[in-house]
This record gives C-alpha cells, sequence and structure tokens, in this order.
C-alpha cells in the first residue's frame, strides 16, 4: 500500500502548480482553471486522510468541496462573460476601474 | 514494487504533467482539455483509495458537468489565445511583480510540501491496516443523518448561485 505521504506530496505539488496558475496567467479563464486544480489537490488530501483514518469522513467533505465548486465555476463564468461584454479582453489587468 | 504503487506513479506523473500543462498552455481550449485529462487520472487515484463513490462523482461532476461549462464559456467568447508573450524564458516572465509571483508561488510548493512529508504516521493509529470503507451505503447514511443540515445548505447555496448566475450573465437592455 503506498504511503500516506505520498499522496500528500502529490497533492502538495498540484496545489503549488493551481497557485502559479492564478499567479502567472493573465487569462481570466486560466485562472479560473487555476483554482479547480487547487479545489482538486485539497480534495485528494481529503479522500487520502480519510482513508488512511478508516472513516468515510474525507469523502463526504469532497463532496461538499465539488458542489462549492460547482457553483464557484458557475457563478464565475457568467462574471467572466460579463465582463468580456464590457472590455472584450480577458486580461485581468484591463478590469481596473475600481482602482485608484 | 507492486501493481498498485505502479498504478500510483503512473496516475501521478500524468496528473501533475496534465496540470503542468494546464499552467503553460496559452490556448485556453487545450488548458481545459488537458485538465478533463488531469481529473480522470485523479479519478484514478481515488479509485486507488478505496473511494469509487468519489471517483465516479469525480468524472460526472467536474470532468463532465463543470468543465463542459467551461468548454461551453470558452467556445461562447471565442478568445484562442491571450496576447503573446514576448519570447525568452525571463522575458515571458514580464515585469518584475510576475518574477517575485513565480519565486513566491515556488518557494510555497517547496514550503507545503516540506511540511507535509513531515507528516508523522503515528497520528494515524490504523495506517496502512485501516478498514477500507467504500461503501456508498455507508456513505449515503453519514451524509443524511450526521451531515443532513451541511447538506441542505448545500442545495440552497447551488440555488442561490444559479439565480445569480443567470442574474449576472445576462444581457442588460
Amino acid at each position: 500500500m503506498i504511503p500516506l505521504n505520498h499522496y500528500l506530496i502529490l497533492s502538495a505539488i498540484l496545489f503549488a502548480i493551481g497557485t502559479t496558475g492564478v499567479f502567472l496567467r493573465r487569462n481570466l479563464i486560466t485562472m479560473l482553471l487555476s483554482v479547480e486544480i487547487m479545489l482538486n489537490a485539497v480534495n485528494l488530501t481529503f479522500v487520502a486522510v480519510g482513508r488512511y483514518l478508516g472513516t468515510v469522513d474525507g469523502q463526504i467533505i469532497t463532496f461538499f468541496v465539488m458542489t462549492v465548486a460547482a457553483a464557484e465555476a458557475a457563478v464565475g463564468l457568467a462574471l467572466v462573460i460579463s465582463l468580456f461584454r464590457h472590455r472584450e479582453t480577458l486580461n485581468p489587468d484591463a478590469f481596473s476601474s475600481l482602482k485608484w | 514494487m507492486d501493481a498498485s504503487a505502479i498504478a500510483f506513479y503512473i496516475f501521478a506523473a500524468i496528473t501533475v504533467v496534465a496540470s503542468l500543462g494546464v499552467v503553460g498552455q496559452r490556448n485556453p481550449m487545450y488548458s481545459v482539455m488537458l485538465l478533463i485529462t488531469s481529473f480522470g487520472a485523479l479519478a484514478g487515484l481515488y479509485v486507488l483509495l478505496d473511494a469509487p463513490f468519489t471517483a465516479v462523482t469525480q468524472i460526472i461532476i467536474y470532468a463532465g458537468a463543470i468543465m463542459v461549462l467551461f468548454l461551453f464559456v470558452v467556445m461562447l467568447l471565442n478568445v484562442p489565445r491571450e496576447e503573446p508573450a514576448p519570447s525568452g524564458v525571463l522575458a515571458a516572465l514580464g515585469p518584475r511583480g510576475m518574477q517575485a509571483a513565480t519565486v513566491l508561488s515556488l518557494v510555497l510548493g517547496l514550503e507545503i510540501v516540506w511540511a507535509l512529508s513531515k507528516v508523522n504516521r503515528g497520528w494515524f493509529a490504523q495506517d496502512a491496516a485501516a478498514t477500507s470503507v467504500s461503501s456508498v451505503t455507508l456513505i449515503g447514511t453519514t451524509l443524511f443523518t450526521r451531515h443532513a443540515f451541511a447538506f441542505e445548505a448545500t442545495s440552497i447555496l447551488i440555488l442561490v448561485a444559479m439565480v445569480g448566475a443567470v442574474v449576472i450573465a445576462r444581457r442588460e437592455r
């Protein structure tokens, strides 16, 4: 059986990749995709720890995270469409009218 | 090395490479496709963790519903690629802020890997020999008894998100 640490390190790598994406990419859709990678890294941690504790709670929290991710994707993409309609670009640097 | 270890490393490699592709890819369409690949490999990892229910929901909800939503928006907006970055690895990182972000996220990654690799296996009393809990019946019973309130709250959240998405994306006249 694979040691728990392997799963934790894998999810740490995935989380760091997601963070890098949010920091580096200048495209709203790719940034949202990077957030999904981070959510999945956390899901993997929950399931792995739940498995090694012998409880079902990890999978249930994962279920809730998926639901929240679906809601987040729906609202986030609606915002993206609405922003694109106003500025004709997906570059987050273009949406700065609230800055001063 | 037994079969499950080999499967773990294969799935882990697919997930990491596909996720790197998502971040490195300039065309959002390819990014979404690579992310679906990554989610498929993650579902394989869930199967290895004796969590077939989570694996199936991963495929149906994530790869099936959420990613199709993303794909739909990518096609709807029809922006094939973001503005090209200047060539060269360092130049591609753009202004100094981007370089700082790269360094910071690398440091963050090393930090989490270091912290998680120190997790003491003694904390998990039943390690390796833990009884496998893959029963969907057990998940359902726990979900609708101990977590019933959270479940109902989730349904309200979904309703609010749905109404919000329709209102936000509607074209005002």
